[in-house]
């Protein structure tokens, strides 16, 4: 065995995955040691009214876990979503728990009372079986993102493996900054539905190499649509979201960024067809 | 989306009658339709997305939103914020978009962060103080009513066959969810948030106004002058009220089938500040 790995190999076998955790506990592991507190836990059963109407099992949080708790002393809000239960789809409940924790959150705000808003995002978007609900919470969502990022920054966190899709995507592409790991996923349509629609030819949803070279965290990173890319270590990731918030607000919020986007696109030609190699290439040194 | 070819004209045929201009600009995708028309007492700014057959992204020629589409939509909405400092003018969404656009390039050059651009400078615009409405002539569809329209303060919505709102077009539903349409048609006549048609998309509680009685194909001076004053009740009572969403869930028909989304927020509320 070559000794000069050792330490690399050590580091890897002491880290704890957070990719493997559950919404819960991914909330716990961030959160300050024992201030964990969940709002609206399983034992309140508020479930979504819709699901058992069409013969499907409905799940005592409907898939999101909201916590208040503490990040380095100071008041936080975490809203998890558990990527197990229904894909980590958006429905009437799930979503208002999130719109709603994130308006409590801006009220807070606006009477002095600053609150650091965590999401942790793994979700294929809209629950189709509640269809019109899911996508009006998420417009809530959005809304409630926007108000709430002109008092405190809004972090967001996709971890994999299920990735951020749908109107969520948006949501993502609105938190003051986001963090990645190598085996998230960021996209508006999943690759599923974009070969579904537009054909094999289109796109290929099998070839795993291919959609992460797309929309993969390290690609979204390296072409600044993501702030920064972690192996998938909990610690790692609890560091990296007090370092986030510590940043405070953004000069310019991403998705307010328009002239720089415009510029960026206005250099792309559709008939190329790019890969994410040369994407990094063209917009590497991009004016911003 | 086969479909699309045939619809998404109702876009264009509105933002002519009210915005009385084609509203082409220079530099912009000619997809994306922006004038500032009189509307009542002032001046309004009115929008469109409209299909384009000669867009340079394929995939966006049939009056979807896509990348080109969403960031000059978010481009656009910011001068209006930025021009007005006293009076804030109204904004008017004329709503006729099928869909995001689907594609490789879409994705990888960030249509989700386009689309976030958009509907954050709807909401931006909405929070600084200008009336934002939403009116639906045809088609309201997922990503694309997220990113123009939904962030409006109010929703106004035309009784017509073709207009329709949905988180994924029928077709596309039908075929991910492993359904036919015809079930997911019977699906919808059971279950209102599953439904296609404005009718059922009225009983949620998130619209502001179902306008009936007007030619949305082929608007009459009358059906255009209606349309004109249902716009300007609803700035009347955006200017009167708050600038977040929460008149989506104080309607009575949000208490009736979006309870649920109430009660959450009451518990919520409840259980905020510890014991």
């Amino acid at each position: 065995m070559n000794i000069a790995v050792a330490p690399d190999y050590r580091r890897f076998l002491a880290r704890s995955s957070f990719i493997e955790m559950a919404a819960r506990e991914r909330a716990r592991a961030i959160l300050d040691c024992g201030s964990f507190r969940e709002l609206l836990g399983p034992f309140d059963r508020i479930k979504s009214p819709w699901l058992p109407m069409q013969g499907i099992v409905a799940q005592a949080d409907d898939g999101v876990v909201l916590a208040r708790g503490t990040l380095d002393g100071q008041p936080a809000l975490v809203a998890a979503i558990e990527s197990a239960y229904q894909g980590g789809s958006m429905g009437e409940v799930s979503g208002a728990k999130i719109a709603g924790a994130l308006e409590l959150a801006l009220k807070d705000c606006e009477n002095g009372r600053p609150i650091l808003p965590l999401l942790l995002l793994e979700t294929g978007g809209v629950r189709l079986q509640e269809a019109n609900l899911g996508l009006a919470a998420i417009a809530e969502i959005h809304a409630a993102i926007i108000a709430l990022r002109r008092h405190v920054p809004v972090v967001g966190v996709i971890a994999g493996t299920v990735g951020c899709f749908g109107g969520m995507s948006m949501a993502a592409a609105l938190c003051s900054r986001l963090i990645v790991t190598r085996q998230a996923r960021l996209g508006m349509n999943g690759p599923e539905v974009i070969e579904q629609e537009a054909g094999i030819a289109e796109l290929d949803a099998s070839d795993r190499a291919l959609i992460w070279s797309l929309i993969g965290g390290e690609q979204r990173h390296a072409v600044g649509m993501a702030d920064q890319l972690l192996e998938d270590d909990a610690a790692a990731i609890a560091a990296a979201v007090r370092a986030a918030f510590a940043l405070g607000l953004p000069q310019l919020e991403r998705s307010a960024q328009a002239e720089r986007f415009v510029a960026r696109l206005a250099r792309i030609d559709p008939q190329l067809s790019l890969d994410g190699e040369a994407l990094r290439r063209l917009w590497h040194g991009a004016p911003t | 989306m086969s479909s699309n070819q045939s619809v998404c004209e109702h876009g264009l045929t509105w933002f002519k009658a009210l915005a009385r201009s084609e509203g082409v600009l220079a530099g912009g995708p000619r997809s994306v339709r922006v004038a500032d028309a009189a509307l009542g007492g002032e001046q309004a700014r009115f929008i469109a997305v409209v299909p384009d057959a000669h867009n340079r992204f394929a995939r966006a020629r049939c009056g979807e939103v896509g990348l080109d589409e969403a960031w000059a939509l978010a481009v656009h909405v910011r001068h209006a914020i930025a021009a007005d400092r006293g009076a804030r003018r109204p904004i008017v969404a004329i709503v006729d978009v099928a869909s995001q656009a689907y594609g490789r390039q879409e994705e990888l050059l960030g249509i989700h962060l386009a689309c976030a651009a958009a509907a954050d400078a709807y909401a931006s615009a909405r929070l600084a103080g200008h009336p934002v409405i939403a009116l639906l002539v045809g088609q309201a569809m997922s990503g694309a009513f997220l990113a123009h329209g939904y962030q409006a303060n109010r929703i106004l919505a035309l009784e017509s066959p073709q207009v329709m709102v949905h988180a994924m077009g029928k077709q596309a539903a039908a075929r991910v969810t492993r359904r036919s349409v015809a079930e997911l048609e019977q699906l919808g006549a059971r279950f209102a948030p599953m439904a296609y048609d404005i009718g059922s998309y009225a009983k949620l509680g998130l619209l502001h106004k179902l306008i009936q009685g007007v030619n949305a194909d082929a608007p009459r001076p009358a059906d255009v002058e209606r349309v004109r004053a249902e716009l300007l009740a609803a700035i009347a009572d955006t200017r009167a009220g708050a600038s977040d969403l929460t008149s989506r869930l104080t309607s009575a028909t949000a208490h009736t089938t979006r309870a649920a989304s109430i009660e959450v927020r009451r518990r919520l509320a409840e259980q905020w500040d510890a014991a």
